[in-house]
C-alpha cells in the first residue's frame, strides 16, 4: 500500500498531503479527450516542477463503440518530487469515464487507491456494455477503494450553460471537467491549461470558452465536496540546473533529425508514408519548412524509402520513417541502399505484430528484422533509443554513422516511447558536434567504390559534380572501380567488405554502459524503451540487499566491444525485451552465455515489479513474491485473466528455457 | 552489360545519345533512373549519372531525387513489366503529382530479362511460356494510363521511327512537369514482330495517324482517311469530298481536358502516335519549393537555438 493509499486510509490528515510521488490514470472512452486531458495535466506537472514519466495507451480506433471495453482510452502520468524513470506500476488515482474504463483500469489499481467516477455514464446501456451485471457504485465491488462519484455530465451541463452551442458540443468539454477536479485534488495551477485553450482557440471561439468554463468548474466543484483527505500535493523535483522542456519520444526524433540536418550542413529529407505510431514524426516535421526540411508523403513505404534513397544520392541527409509492417515492406530498398553505400536512416517506431497486430501498442519485436531481414548478407548498423528525450540523442547518432560512413542506419524506437512524455534537459549547443563530410570534386581517375581506409566509406560524389559522372546499382560491384562485377572471388570479397564496415563501428561507440554492481550475482541486459524500468528495477534489488547490475544496450548492430567481457562478470544473465527472446539469441549465439529471457509480448511495456520478481526467482527467491501477487489480484492486470493457476503459467512461459547445453562464461 | 543484338532498345540509345548532347544541358547534370529488366540497362550506356535501382521502384527513387535537387534533369527509364506491373503505383503517383521527371517506358509486351513470360501490356491470347494456351489478361494501354494520371506530357512512338523519337525526346527534356513517353520497341528474341505493322514502311501509314497540334486528324497511304467524333468515340471516316474539312477533327494536344486525348489513345486501327497531351500545370518540385519560401518569408528563425530553445515551453533549473 503506498503512501497515499495509508493516508487517505486513516482519515485524519491535514487539509493538503504532502506526497514525494504519485501516480495518475485517466480512462475514458477512446472519444473522450482522454489524451488531451493526460497531456495538459503532464504539461501543468511539469511547469510546477515535477519529474514526470507517462504512459499513453490508447485503442487503434478513432472513435471506437461508445462505452465499450476496447474502446477504452487511457493516459497514466507518474509525477514525483524525485527523479523517476516510470510510468509507474499502480496507478494510486484512477479517472474512469465510464463503467468501461473503471472495468478495465479498476485492475491496475493500487488497493486503497482513490477512484473518481462519472456517476452520470453508469447507465444501465453502459453497465451492460461493460458487462456489469450490478452497478458497482452502489454495492461492495468498490469497498477496497476510495470511492468519489461525481455527476460529472451533469454539473458540467450547468457549469457551462449560458454558453452557448450545441448540447452534444458542450458534453464534449467533460474531459476538462474532470481535469479541473484533479487540479484541485493536486494543488495545480489552471493557468497553463488556459493558456493553452487561448492559443488554440480564438477568443471569440465558443468552444474555447466552454472548455475553460469547465476547467474551472470542476476546480471549483473540488471545493464544495465534502471528502476529507482527498488533496495531496507532489513537490518539486531537483533537476539539475538547466534549460527543460517537455519531450515525447516522437517529437525528441523529429528534433533530432532537424539538429543534424543543421549539424551537418545537408538538407534533411523525410520519405514516408503514414503509419501507426509513427506518423507523429512527420506530423512534425511538416511544419518545420524553413529549415528546409523536405518532406514527402510518399504513396506507400517503398515509395517512401525509395525517394529517400533518391534523396540521399542527390546530397541530402535522407531519412525514411515507419513501423514495423512498413519496415517489412521497405526490406528490398534497405538492400539496395547497402549494396549502392548510400547515407540513410531509416526510423522504425515498433509496435505489436505480427501483420496489423496491435497498431497502438508497444513491442520490441522488430529487432531482428532490422539486423538480418533482408535478402542477402545485407549489414546495416542498428541502435535503439532508450527514454522519450534520448530519441534526440539516437537520431543525431544514426545520422552521424549514416552521413560519416555511408551506411543505412536503423533506429528502432517504440510505440511506448513515441507517445511518452518526459522532462527532457535541453543540451548546450556548444556540445554538438558537428558532422564532417566531404563531397569529391572534380577530378580524373575518380572511382565510385574507392575506400577511406579507416571508415572504409566510399566517396559520396553527387549528381551535377562535373567529371564524377557514374553509374551505381543494385548489381554486384567490383571493389574501387564499381563496375557490375560477377566475379565470384569478388562478391566474396565485397561481402565481407560490407560486413567489416558495419563491424568497424564497434571501434566508434562508447562501451555498454552497466549500472549497479560491477560484478556479481544478475546481469539484466536490455535495450530500448525499457531501461526505465529496469534500471529502477535494479535500484529496488539493490536496496534489498542482491547484487544486481543492468547493462543496456543503444548499439545493436554491431554491439559494443566490451559486451562479452561484462556478460563474464556475472552469475546470470536475464535478458529483458518486450518479445520472445530476440537479443537473448544474439547474445547466446555471439557469446556462448547461458543467458535466461524475461520476455513480455502483451503490448504494453514492463512494470519494474515483473522485473524484481524475475531476478528473485532467478536467485531462487520469488516464491513470498509470487504468493503476494496472487492474493493482490495483480496477474489479472497481466492479461492472463484468469486465476492464480494460469498465472503460474503465463509466468513459466513468460521465461525462455534455461539452457543446460550451452555453458555459461 | 548488352542488350541482345537487334534489339530496338540500341535504336533507342541511339536516338537518346544523339539528342542529349544538343539538348544544352550540362553532362554532370542528368541523371538516368531505371528499375529493372531489359530497359532498365540503359544507365550503364550512358555518361551521365546514373542510377541502376530496383523493380519497379525508378519513379518514386527519382521523385526524390528531384524533390531534393530540383535543378537537375532526372529521366526514367523502365519497361512494360517494371513500369506497370511491380511499379504501377509509383508511375501512377508521379504522374499524377506532376514531378518534374521524364519517363521512357519501352514496351514490347513481354518479360525479356525473364525470358518470356507474358507482361501486362501482353495481348489477350499472347503465347508465352507462362501462357501455353494464351494470355487471359486484358492489356493496359499506358497512354491510357499516363492520361488517367493526368500526366501533363503524353506521347507514344516507335523505336524505329528515329525522326519522330528525336522530335519527342527533345519536347520531353524542355517540358516543365512529367513527361510520359511511350516507346514501342521489338524485342527480336521473345516477341519478334509485335509492331511490325505499325513500323513497316508497307503498313505504317495505313496503321498508325500522327497526332499534330492544331491538324486534322488524316492518315492512310492516300491521306484519305480521318478521324470524327461519332457521340462519345472517334470513328474512321474519308478525308477527302464534301464536308470532309468540317466533319474531321483537328487534334489539340494543349486541351485542358484529357477526353480527346483518352480516346486517341484507345484507337487501335489506326494507333495514334505522336504528342497526345501537352499542357502546362505547376510542377510538384515548384510547390514544394514554394512553401519553403513561404515559410522562410514569414520571418521564422531557423537555428538550432530556435529548434531546440525556443520551439516549446521551457523552464529553467538554477
Amino acid at each position: 500500500m503506498s503512501a497515499i493509499a495509508a493516508r487517505a486510509e486513516a482519515g485524519n490528515t491535514p487539509e493538503i498531503d504532502e506526497v514525494d510521488q504519485v501516480v495518475v490514470r485517466f480512462a475514458g472512452d477512446s472519444g473522450d479527450g482522454i489524451q488531451l486531458a493526460g497531456t495538459q495535466f503532464s504539461t501543468t506537472a511539469v511547469v510546477v516542477g515535477n519529474d514526470i514519466a507517462t504512459f499513453p495507451d490508447y485503442p487503434a480506433e478513432i472513435r471506437a463503440p461508445a462505452g465499450s471495453l476496447p474502446g477504452v482510452s487511457g493516459y497514466q502520468i507518474h509525477l514525483s518530487s524525485h527523479d523517476i524513470r516510470t510510468p509507474g506500476d499502480s496507478p494510486n488515482v484512477l479517472v474512469a469515464m465510464n463503467p468501461a474504463a473503471l472495468k478495465t483500469n479498476l485492475p491496475a489499481l493500487e488497493r486503497g487507491g482513490i477512484v473518481i467516477v462519472n456517476s452520470d455514464a453508469f447507465t444501465p446501456l453502459n453497465l451492460q456494455k461493460a458487462g456489469y451485471a450490478d452497478n458497482p457504485l452502489s454495492g461492495e465491488a468498490l469497498s477496497s477503494y476510495r470511492v468519489i462519484a461525481v455527476p460529472i455530465s451533469t454539473l458540467n451541463f450547468k457549469g457551462l450553460e449560458r454558453v452557448e452551442l450545441p448540447k452534444k458540443q458542450l458534453d464534449r468539454c467533460k474531459n476538462f471537467f474532470a481535469l479541473g477536479l484533479v487540479y484541485w485534488m493536486f494543488d495545480r495551477p489552471l493557468e497553463p491549461t488556459l493558456r493553452w485553450i487561448q492559443a488554440k482557440f480564438r477568443n471569440d471561439d465558443p468552444v474555447g470558452e466552454a472548455n475553460a468554463q469547465a476547467l474551472r468548474e470542476g476546480y471549483h466543484y473540488g471545493e464544495t465536496i465534502e471528502a476529507p483527505s482527498m488533496r495531496m500535493r507532489v513537490g518539486a523535483a531537483t533537476f539539475p540546473p538547466g534549460v527543460y522542456r517537455n519531450i515525447t519520444g516522437n517529437g525528441a526524433l523529429a528534433l533530432g533529425l532537424v539538429a543534424a540536418s543543421a549539424l551537418s550542413g545537408k538538407p534533411l529529407f523525410y520519405g514516408t508514408y503514414p503509419i501507426t505510431p509513427a506518423s507523429d514524426i512527420l506530423h512534425d516535421l511538416s511544419r518545420r519548412k524553413e529549415y528546409g526540411v523536405r518532406v514527402f508523403q510518399a504513396e506507400d513505404e517503398i515509395a517512401a524509402i525509395g525517394a529517400a534513397i533518391g534523396a540521399a544520392y542527390g546530397g541530402a541527409l535522407a531519412v525514411t520513417g515507419t513501423s514495423g509492417p512498413g519496415l517489412a515492406l521497405k526490406s528490398e530498398a534497405i538492400g539496395l541502399a547497402v549494396m549502392t553505400e548510400l547515407p540513410l536512416v531509416i526510423l522504425d517506431v515498433q509496435r505489436a505484430g505480427p501483420s496489423t497486430g496491435m497498431p497502438t501498442k508497444t513491442e520490441q519485436s522488430d529487432l531482428l528484422q532490422a539486423i538480418y531481414g533482408r535478402n542477402g548478407e545485407s549489414p546495416v548498423a542498428v541502435l535503439a533509443a532508450a527514454t522519450p528525450s534520448d530519441c534526440f540523442d539516437t537520431a543525431l547518432e544514426a545520422c552521424r554513422l549514416a552521413l560519416e560512413l555511408m551506411t543505412p542506419v536503423i533506429l528502432l524506437s517504440d510505440a511506448y516511447l513515441g507517445n511518452a512524455a518526459e522532462p527532457w534537459k535541453l543540451p548546450e549547443l556548444s556540445s554538438l558536434r558537428p558532422i564532417t563530410i566531404s563531397h569529391p570534386r572534380a577530378g580524373n581517375g575518380f572511382l565510385p567504390y574507392a575506400r577511406d581506409p579507416e571508415t572504409m566509406a566510399r566517396p559520396w560524389a553527387i549528381p551535377g559534380t562535373p567529371q564524377l559522372e557514374h553509374r551505381i546499382g543494385g548489381l554486384e560491384k567490383a571493389d574501387g572501380s564499381g563496375q557490375v562485377s560477377y566475379d565470384p572471388h569478388n562478391h566474396e570479397h565485397m561481402v565481407a567488405v560490407r560486413a567489416e564496415r558495419i563491424a568497424r563501428i564497434s571501434q566508434r561507440i562508447a562501451p555498454a554502459f552497466v549500472y549497479g554492481a560491477a560484478a556479481g550475482d544478475v546481469l539484466i541486459v536490455s535495450w530500448g524503451g525499457t531501461k526505465g524500468a529496469v534500471f529502477t528495477a535494479v535500484d529496488q534489488l539493490r536496496k534489498q540487499g542482491l547484487s544486481v547490475a543492468a547493462m543496456h544496450l543503444r548499439h545493436l548492430n554491431p554491439l559494443p566491444g566490451n559486451v562479452g567481457e561484462v556478460l563474464g562478470r556475472f552469475r546470470h544473465v536475464l535478458v529483458a525485451e518486450l518479445n520472445r527472446g530476440q537479443l537473448l539469441m544474439l547474445l547466446r549465439a555471439r557469446y556462448l552465455v547461458g543467458a535466461t529471457g524475461l520476455n513480455k509480448v502483451q503490448g504494453l511495456p514492463f512494470r519494474v515489479s515483473e522485473i524484481v520478481d524475475a531476478v528473485r526467482e532467478l536467485l531462487g527467491r520469488g516464491r513470498r513474491h509470487l504468493r503476494k501477487e496472487e492474493k493482490h489480484g495483480a496477474h489479472e492486470d497481466r492479461g492472463t485473466g484468469a486465476g492464480s493457476d494460469s498465472a503460474l503459467d503465463a509466468r513459466r512461459l513468460r521465461f525462455g528455457p534455461r539452457s543446460a547445453l550451452v555453458p555459461g562464461m | 552489360m548488352r542488350w541482345c543484338p537487334g534489339c530496338d532498345d540500341y535504336a533507342i540509345l541511339a536516338q537518346v545519345q544523339k539528342t542529349m548532347p544538343a539538348l544544352g544541358i550540362p553532362r554532370e547534370n542528368i541523371v538516368i533512373v531505371s528499375g529493372i529488366g531489359c530497359s532498365s540497362r540503359f544507365p550503364y550506356y550512358m555518361a551521365t549519372y546514373g542510377f541502376h535501382t530496383i523493380h519497379g521502384r525508378a519513379p518514386a527513387i527519382a521523385t526524390g531525387l528531384k524533390i531534393a535537387r530540383p535543378e537537375l534533369s532526372v529521366w526514367v527509364v523502365t519497361g512494360d513489366g517494371d513500369g506497370l506491373s511491380i511499379g504501377g503505383n509509383h508511375l501512377l503517383h508521379a504522374m499524377r503529382r506532376n514531378v518534374g521527371l521524364k519517363i521512357l517506358l519501352f514496351n514490347n509486351r513481354v518479360y525479356g530479362l525473364t525470358k518470356g513470360q507474358f507482361s501486362p501490356t501482353s495481348e489477350v491470347g499472347k503465347k508465352t511460356k507462362s501462357s501455353p494456351m494464351g494470355s487471359i489478361e486484358r492489356p493496359v494501354n499506358p497512354v491510357s494510363f499516363a492520361l488517367a494520371a493526368e500526366a501533363t506530357f503524353v506521347a507514344r512512338v516507335a523505336a524505329v521511327d528515329q525522326d519522330l523519337l528525336g522530335k519527342i525526346l527533345r519536347r520531353a527534356a524542355v517540358h516543365r512537369g512529367v513527361a510520359f513517353v511511350e516507346i514501342l520497341q521489338n524485342c527480336p528474341i521473345f516477341n519478334d514482330g509485335t509492331f511490325d505493322s505499325l513500323t513497316d514502311r508497307r503498313t505504317k501509314t495505313d496503321r498508325t495517324v500522327l497526332l499534330e497540334h492544331g491538324a486534322p486528324l488524316i492518315y492512310g497511304r492516300q491521306r484519305d482517311r480521318g478521324l470524327a467524333l461519332d457521340g462519345l468515340d472517334l470513328r474512321v471516316t474519308t478525308a477527302t469530298g464534301d464536308g470532309a474539312t468540317s466533319r474531321l477533327l483537328v487534334h489539340d494536344e494543349q486541351a485542358p481536358s484529357a477526353t480527346l486525348a483518352f480516346l486517341l489513345s484507345r484507337l487501335e486501327d489506326p494507333v495514334a502516335v505522336g504528342v497526345f497531351r501537352a499542357v502546362e500545370s505547376p510542377t510538384f518540385e515548384d510547390g514544394v519549393l514554394r512553401q519553403e519560401r513561404s515559410a522562410a518569408r514569414e520571418g521564422k528563425q531557423a537555428d538550432l537555438e530556435t529548434l531546440l530553445y525556443r520551439g516549446a515551453d521551457t523552464w529553467k533549473v538554477e
